[in-house]
Protein backbone atom coordinates (compact mmCIF):
# COMPACT_ATOMS: atom_id res chain seq x y z
CA UNK A 1 0.00 0.00 0.00
CA UNK A 2 2.58 2.50 -1.15
CA UNK A 3 0.09 5.32 -1.70
CA UNK A 4 -1.39 5.13 1.79
CA UNK A 5 -2.33 8.63 2.95
CA UNK A 6 -2.03 10.10 -0.56
CA UNK A 7 -4.89 11.72 -2.42
CA UNK A 8 -5.34 11.66 -6.19
CA UNK A 9 -7.72 13.22 -8.69
CA UNK A 10 -8.32 11.30 -11.90
CA UNK A 11 -10.22 13.18 -14.60
CA UNK A 12 -12.42 11.19 -16.93
CA UNK A 13 -12.33 8.39 -14.39
CA UNK A 14 -15.67 6.74 -15.08
CA UNK A 15 -14.62 4.69 -18.10
CA UNK A 16 -11.77 3.27 -20.12
CA UNK A 17 -8.19 4.05 -19.14
CA UNK A 18 -9.27 6.59 -16.48
CA UNK A 19 -11.41 4.03 -14.66
CA UNK A 20 -8.51 1.58 -14.57
CA UNK A 21 -6.15 4.29 -13.33
CA UNK A 22 -8.56 5.20 -10.52
CA UNK A 23 -8.96 1.56 -9.44
CA UNK A 24 -5.20 0.96 -9.56
CA UNK A 25 -4.41 4.00 -7.41
CA UNK A 26 -7.11 3.04 -4.89
CA UNK A 27 -5.72 -0.51 -4.67
CA UNK A 28 -2.30 1.02 -3.92
CA UNK A 29 -3.85 2.77 -0.92
CA UNK A 30 -4.66 6.23 -2.31
CA UNK A 31 -7.92 8.06 -1.74
CA UNK A 32 -9.14 8.92 -5.23
CA UNK A 33 -11.50 11.64 -6.43
CA UNK A 34 -13.00 10.34 -9.64
CA UNK A 35 -14.06 13.08 -11.99
CA UNK A 36 -16.73 12.48 -14.61
CA UNK A 37 -18.71 14.78 -16.86
CA UNK A 38 -21.89 13.11 -18.10
CA UNK A 39 -21.46 9.41 -17.31
CA UNK A 40 -22.95 9.46 -13.81
CA UNK A 41 -24.07 5.84 -14.06
CA UNK A 42 -20.65 4.57 -15.08
CA UNK A 43 -19.01 6.66 -12.35
CA UNK A 44 -21.36 5.17 -9.74
CA UNK A 45 -20.28 1.71 -10.88
CA UNK A 46 -16.62 2.59 -10.35
CA UNK A 47 -17.34 3.96 -6.88
CA UNK A 48 -19.35 0.86 -6.03
CA UNK A 49 -16.44 -1.34 -7.02
CA UNK A 50 -14.06 0.76 -4.92
CA UNK A 51 -16.34 0.53 -1.90
CA UNK A 52 -16.70 -3.24 -2.33
CA UNK A 53 -12.93 -3.45 -2.18
CA UNK A 54 -12.95 -1.23 0.95
CA UNK A 55 -11.06 1.53 -0.87
CA UNK A 56 -11.49 5.26 -0.58
CA UNK A 57 -13.25 6.97 -3.48
CA UNK A 58 -15.26 10.08 -4.18
CA UNK A 59 -17.20 11.11 -7.27
CA UNK A 60 -16.78 14.69 -8.48
CA UNK A 61 -18.80 15.86 -11.43
CA UNK A 62 -17.12 18.59 -13.48
CA UNK A 63 -16.75 19.71 -17.07
CA UNK A 64 -12.97 20.04 -17.40
CA UNK A 65 -13.36 22.62 -20.15
CA UNK A 66 -14.61 25.11 -17.52
CA UNK A 67 -11.99 26.44 -15.08
CA UNK A 68 -14.53 27.30 -12.37
CA UNK A 69 -15.78 23.69 -12.39
CA UNK A 70 -12.22 22.38 -12.05
CA UNK A 71 -11.61 24.71 -9.12
CA UNK A 72 -14.78 23.44 -7.49
CA UNK A 73 -13.66 19.85 -8.11
CA UNK A 74 -10.36 20.52 -6.31
CA UNK A 75 -12.13 22.27 -3.41
CA UNK A 76 -14.51 19.34 -3.02
CA UNK A 77 -11.59 16.93 -3.00
CA UNK A 78 -9.75 18.99 -0.37
CA UNK A 79 -12.88 19.27 1.77
CA UNK A 80 -13.36 15.55 1.62
CA UNK A 81 -9.83 14.14 1.81
CA UNK A 82 -7.90 17.08 3.30
CA UNK A 83 -5.05 17.17 0.80
CA UNK A 84 -4.03 16.52 -2.78
CA UNK A 85 -0.87 14.79 -4.00
CA UNK A 86 -1.52 13.41 -7.47
CA UNK A 87 -3.39 14.75 -10.49
CA UNK A 88 -3.99 12.50 -13.46
CA UNK A 89 -5.26 14.44 -16.47
CA UNK A 90 -6.97 11.72 -18.40
CA UNK A 91 -10.27 13.23 -19.61
CA UNK A 92 -10.31 13.17 -23.38
CA UNK A 93 -12.50 12.79 -26.43
CA UNK A 94 -12.04 12.10 -30.14
CA UNK A 95 -13.84 13.62 -33.15
CA UNK A 96 -11.94 11.92 -35.96
CA UNK A 97 -12.31 13.03 -39.53
CA UNK A 98 -10.11 14.24 -42.34
CA UNK A 99 -9.24 17.90 -42.08
CA UNK A 100 -11.07 18.46 -45.37
CA UNK A 101 -14.27 17.37 -43.65
CA UNK A 102 -13.58 18.62 -40.14
CA UNK A 103 -15.98 21.13 -38.67
CA UNK A 104 -14.76 24.02 -36.59
CA UNK A 105 -16.71 22.57 -33.70
CA UNK A 106 -14.80 19.25 -34.00
CA UNK A 107 -11.58 21.18 -33.55
CA UNK A 108 -12.82 23.34 -30.67
CA UNK A 109 -14.36 20.60 -28.54
CA UNK A 110 -11.32 18.32 -28.88
CA UNK A 111 -8.83 21.09 -28.07
CA UNK A 112 -11.02 22.37 -25.22
CA UNK A 113 -11.39 18.98 -23.59
CA UNK A 114 -7.99 17.40 -24.20
CA UNK A 115 -5.73 20.45 -23.93
CA UNK A 116 -7.52 23.28 -22.15
CA UNK A 117 -9.04 20.75 -19.75
CA UNK A 118 -5.53 19.81 -18.65
CA UNK A 119 -4.59 23.48 -18.24
CA UNK A 120 -7.70 24.07 -16.13
CA UNK A 121 -7.07 21.11 -13.83
CA UNK A 122 -3.36 21.89 -13.39
CA UNK A 123 -4.19 25.52 -12.65
CA UNK A 124 -6.82 24.54 -10.09
CA UNK A 125 -4.56 22.08 -8.30
CA UNK A 126 -1.37 24.12 -8.36
CA UNK A 127 -1.81 26.47 -5.40
CA UNK A 128 -3.01 23.76 -3.02
CA UNK A 129 -0.03 21.62 -4.09
CA UNK A 130 2.44 24.46 -3.51
CA UNK A 131 0.87 25.30 -0.15
CA UNK A 132 1.36 21.77 1.11
CA UNK A 133 5.08 22.01 0.41
CA UNK A 134 5.35 18.27 0.04
CA UNK A 135 5.94 17.89 -3.69
CA UNK A 136 3.46 16.17 -5.94
CA UNK A 137 2.80 14.27 -9.11
CA UNK A 138 1.08 15.52 -12.25
CA UNK A 139 0.55 12.84 -14.86
CA UNK A 140 -0.89 13.83 -18.23
CA UNK A 141 -2.32 11.31 -20.63
CA UNK A 142 -1.17 12.18 -24.13
CA UNK A 143 -1.29 9.77 -27.06
CA UNK A 144 0.88 8.21 -29.71
CA UNK A 145 -0.99 10.56 -32.07
CA UNK A 146 0.66 13.48 -30.28
CA UNK A 147 4.09 12.04 -31.09
CA UNK A 148 3.79 10.69 -34.60
CA UNK A 149 0.50 12.15 -35.86
CA UNK A 150 -2.39 10.25 -37.32
CA UNK A 151 -4.50 10.68 -40.42
CA UNK A 152 -8.00 11.78 -39.45
CA UNK A 153 -6.83 13.13 -36.11
CA UNK A 154 -5.40 16.60 -36.78
CA UNK A 155 -7.46 17.95 -33.88
CA UNK A 156 -6.70 15.10 -31.47
CA UNK A 157 -3.01 14.94 -32.43
CA UNK A 158 -2.63 18.71 -32.04
CA UNK A 159 -4.19 18.57 -28.58
CA UNK A 160 -2.11 15.56 -27.50
CA UNK A 161 1.08 17.10 -28.90
CA UNK A 162 0.19 20.21 -26.94
CA UNK A 163 -0.14 18.07 -23.81
CA UNK A 164 3.49 16.96 -24.28
CA UNK A 165 4.85 20.50 -24.74
CA UNK A 166 2.79 21.71 -21.77
CA UNK A 167 4.14 18.83 -19.67
CA UNK A 168 7.75 19.74 -20.42
CA UNK A 169 7.22 23.43 -19.65
CA UNK A 170 5.38 22.81 -16.39
CA UNK A 171 8.03 20.28 -15.35
CA UNK A 172 10.59 23.09 -15.64
CA UNK A 173 8.40 25.49 -13.64
CA UNK A 174 7.72 23.13 -10.77
CA UNK A 175 10.88 21.06 -10.56
CA UNK A 176 12.31 23.11 -7.71
CA UNK A 177 9.27 22.27 -5.60
CA UNK A 178 9.63 18.54 -6.13
CA UNK A 179 6.47 18.39 -8.19
CA UNK A 180 7.10 16.14 -11.16
CA UNK A 181 5.13 16.46 -14.37
CA UNK A 182 5.17 13.63 -16.87
CA UNK A 183 3.16 12.49 -19.86
CA UNK A 184 2.12 9.05 -20.97
CA UNK A 185 1.50 8.33 -24.63
CA UNK A 186 -0.67 5.23 -24.99
CA UNK A 187 -0.83 3.48 -28.33
CA UNK A 188 -3.80 1.33 -29.29
CA UNK A 189 -5.52 0.45 -26.01
CA UNK A 190 -8.71 -1.63 -25.94
CA UNK A 191 -11.38 0.75 -24.61
CA UNK A 192 -14.78 2.06 -25.66
CA UNK A 193 -12.91 4.87 -27.35
CA UNK A 194 -11.19 2.50 -29.75
CA UNK A 195 -13.78 -0.26 -30.13
CA UNK A 196 -15.86 1.69 -32.63
CA UNK A 197 -13.00 2.02 -35.11
CA UNK A 198 -13.49 0.18 -38.43
CA UNK A 199 -12.09 -3.37 -38.46
CA UNK A 200 -9.80 -2.53 -41.37
CA UNK A 201 -8.22 0.29 -39.39
CA UNK A 202 -7.71 -1.97 -36.38
CA UNK A 203 -6.06 -4.65 -38.54
CA UNK A 204 -3.73 -2.13 -40.10
CA UNK A 205 -2.72 -0.68 -36.74
CA UNK A 206 -2.10 -4.11 -35.28
CA UNK A 207 0.29 -5.02 -38.09
CA UNK A 208 2.61 -2.26 -36.83
CA UNK A 209 2.54 -3.21 -33.15
CA UNK A 210 5.77 -5.01 -32.24
CA UNK A 211 4.03 -6.94 -29.46
CA UNK A 212 1.31 -8.00 -31.96
CA UNK A 213 -1.61 -7.22 -29.67
CA UNK A 214 -3.57 -4.25 -28.39
CA UNK A 215 -2.79 -2.81 -24.99
CA UNK A 216 -5.04 -3.15 -21.95
CA UNK A 217 -6.12 -0.17 -19.81
CA UNK A 218 -4.45 -1.92 -16.85
CA UNK A 219 -1.13 -1.71 -18.67
CA UNK A 220 -1.43 2.07 -18.87
CA UNK A 221 -2.61 2.25 -15.26
CA UNK A 222 0.43 0.40 -13.96
CA UNK A 223 2.72 3.00 -15.53
CA UNK A 224 0.64 5.77 -13.92
CA UNK A 225 1.11 3.95 -10.61
CA UNK A 226 4.85 3.78 -11.20
CA UNK A 227 4.94 7.57 -11.70
CA UNK A 228 2.53 8.26 -8.83
CA UNK A 229 4.32 6.27 -6.15
CA UNK A 230 7.95 7.01 -6.86
CA UNK A 231 10.02 7.85 -9.91
CA UNK A 232 11.17 10.98 -8.08
CA UNK A 233 13.94 11.83 -10.54
CA UNK A 234 11.73 11.47 -13.61
CA UNK A 235 10.14 14.67 -14.87
CA UNK A 236 9.18 16.23 -18.19
CA UNK A 237 9.29 12.91 -19.98
CA UNK A 238 6.87 11.12 -22.27
CA UNK A 239 6.49 7.41 -21.68
CA UNK A 240 5.15 5.56 -24.71
CA UNK A 241 2.93 2.66 -23.72
CA UNK A 242 2.26 1.36 -27.20
CA UNK A 243 3.66 -2.14 -27.56
CA UNK A 244 6.22 -0.77 -29.98
CA UNK A 245 3.71 0.88 -32.33
CA UNK A 246 5.75 4.08 -32.57
CA UNK A 247 9.00 2.28 -33.45
CA UNK B 1 -0.37 50.63 10.72
CA UNK B 2 2.14 51.00 7.88
CA UNK B 3 4.98 49.76 9.95
CA UNK B 4 2.96 46.87 11.28
CA UNK B 5 2.18 45.56 7.82
CA UNK B 6 5.74 46.09 6.65
CA UNK B 7 7.14 44.30 9.69
CA UNK B 8 4.78 41.41 9.23
CA UNK B 9 5.67 41.09 5.54
CA UNK B 10 9.35 41.36 6.37
CA UNK B 11 9.11 38.56 8.92
CA UNK B 12 7.22 36.35 6.52
CA UNK B 13 9.70 36.93 3.71
CA UNK B 14 12.57 36.29 6.04
CA UNK B 15 11.08 32.99 7.17
CA UNK B 16 9.78 31.80 3.85
CA UNK B 17 12.80 32.71 1.74
CA UNK B 18 15.46 32.31 4.40
CA UNK B 19 16.76 35.88 4.19
CA UNK B 20 18.02 37.97 7.15
CA UNK B 21 15.50 40.70 8.04
CA UNK B 22 18.27 43.31 7.90
CA UNK B 23 18.51 42.75 4.14
CA UNK B 24 14.89 43.72 3.61
CA UNK B 25 13.50 47.24 3.20
CA UNK B 26 10.74 48.69 1.04
CA UNK B 27 13.06 49.24 -1.91
CA UNK B 28 14.46 45.72 -1.85
CA UNK B 29 13.63 43.88 -5.06
CA UNK B 30 12.96 40.18 -5.12
CA UNK B 31 15.99 39.86 -7.33
CA UNK B 32 18.10 41.37 -4.53
CA UNK B 33 17.14 38.53 -2.25
CA UNK B 34 17.42 35.85 -4.96
CA UNK B 35 13.69 35.18 -5.08
CA UNK B 36 12.32 33.98 -8.41
CA UNK B 37 8.80 34.35 -9.73
CA UNK B 38 7.62 31.09 -8.19
CA UNK B 39 8.91 32.30 -4.80
CA UNK B 40 6.84 35.47 -5.28
CA UNK B 41 3.74 33.44 -6.15
CA UNK B 42 4.17 31.36 -2.99
CA UNK B 43 4.81 34.44 -0.87
CA UNK B 44 1.65 36.06 -2.23
CA UNK B 45 -0.31 32.89 -1.35
CA UNK B 46 0.97 33.10 2.23
CA UNK B 47 0.22 36.82 2.47
CA UNK B 48 -3.29 36.27 1.14
CA UNK B 49 -3.88 33.86 3.96
CA UNK B 50 -2.25 36.04 6.62
CA UNK B 51 -4.11 39.21 5.69
CA UNK B 52 -7.25 37.47 4.50
CA UNK B 53 -7.33 39.11 1.10
CA UNK B 54 -6.96 38.12 -2.52
CA UNK B 55 -4.30 39.49 -4.83
CA UNK B 56 -5.23 39.20 -8.51
CA UNK B 57 -2.79 37.37 -10.81
CA UNK B 58 -2.34 40.56 -12.89
CA UNK B 59 -1.22 42.39 -9.75
CA UNK B 60 1.23 39.65 -8.81
CA UNK B 61 2.94 40.06 -12.18
CA UNK B 62 3.54 43.77 -11.42
CA UNK B 63 5.25 43.14 -8.08
CA UNK B 64 8.94 44.03 -8.21
CA UNK B 65 9.84 45.24 -4.71
CA UNK B 66 8.82 44.46 -1.16
CA UNK B 67 7.32 47.96 -1.09
CA UNK B 68 5.00 47.04 -3.99
CA UNK B 69 3.51 44.20 -1.96
CA UNK B 70 3.23 46.28 1.21
CA UNK B 71 1.49 49.14 -0.64
CA UNK B 72 -0.91 46.71 -2.25
CA UNK B 73 -1.84 45.20 1.10
CA UNK B 74 -2.19 48.65 2.71
CA UNK B 75 -4.58 49.75 -0.03
CA UNK B 76 -6.56 46.53 0.09
CA UNK B 77 -7.00 46.64 3.85
CA UNK B 78 -7.83 50.34 4.26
Amino acid sequence: MTLQGKVAIVTGGSRGIGKEIALTLVRAGAAVAINYHREAGAAEEVLKKIEEEKGKGLLVQADVTVLAECEKMVRTTLDHFGRIDILVNNAGIRRDTLLALMKEDDWDIVLDTNLKGMFNCCKAVLKPLLKQKSGGRIINISSIAGLVGNSGQTNYAAAKGGVIAFTKSLAKELGKRAITVNAIAPGFIETEMTEDLPAAVKEKVLSHVALERYGKPEEVAEVVLFLAQGAGYLTGTVLSIDGGLSL
Amino acid sequence: MDLEIFDKVKTMISEQLDVEEERIDRKTTFEDIDADSLDVVELVMALEEEFNLEIADEEVEKIKTIGDIVSYIEKAIS
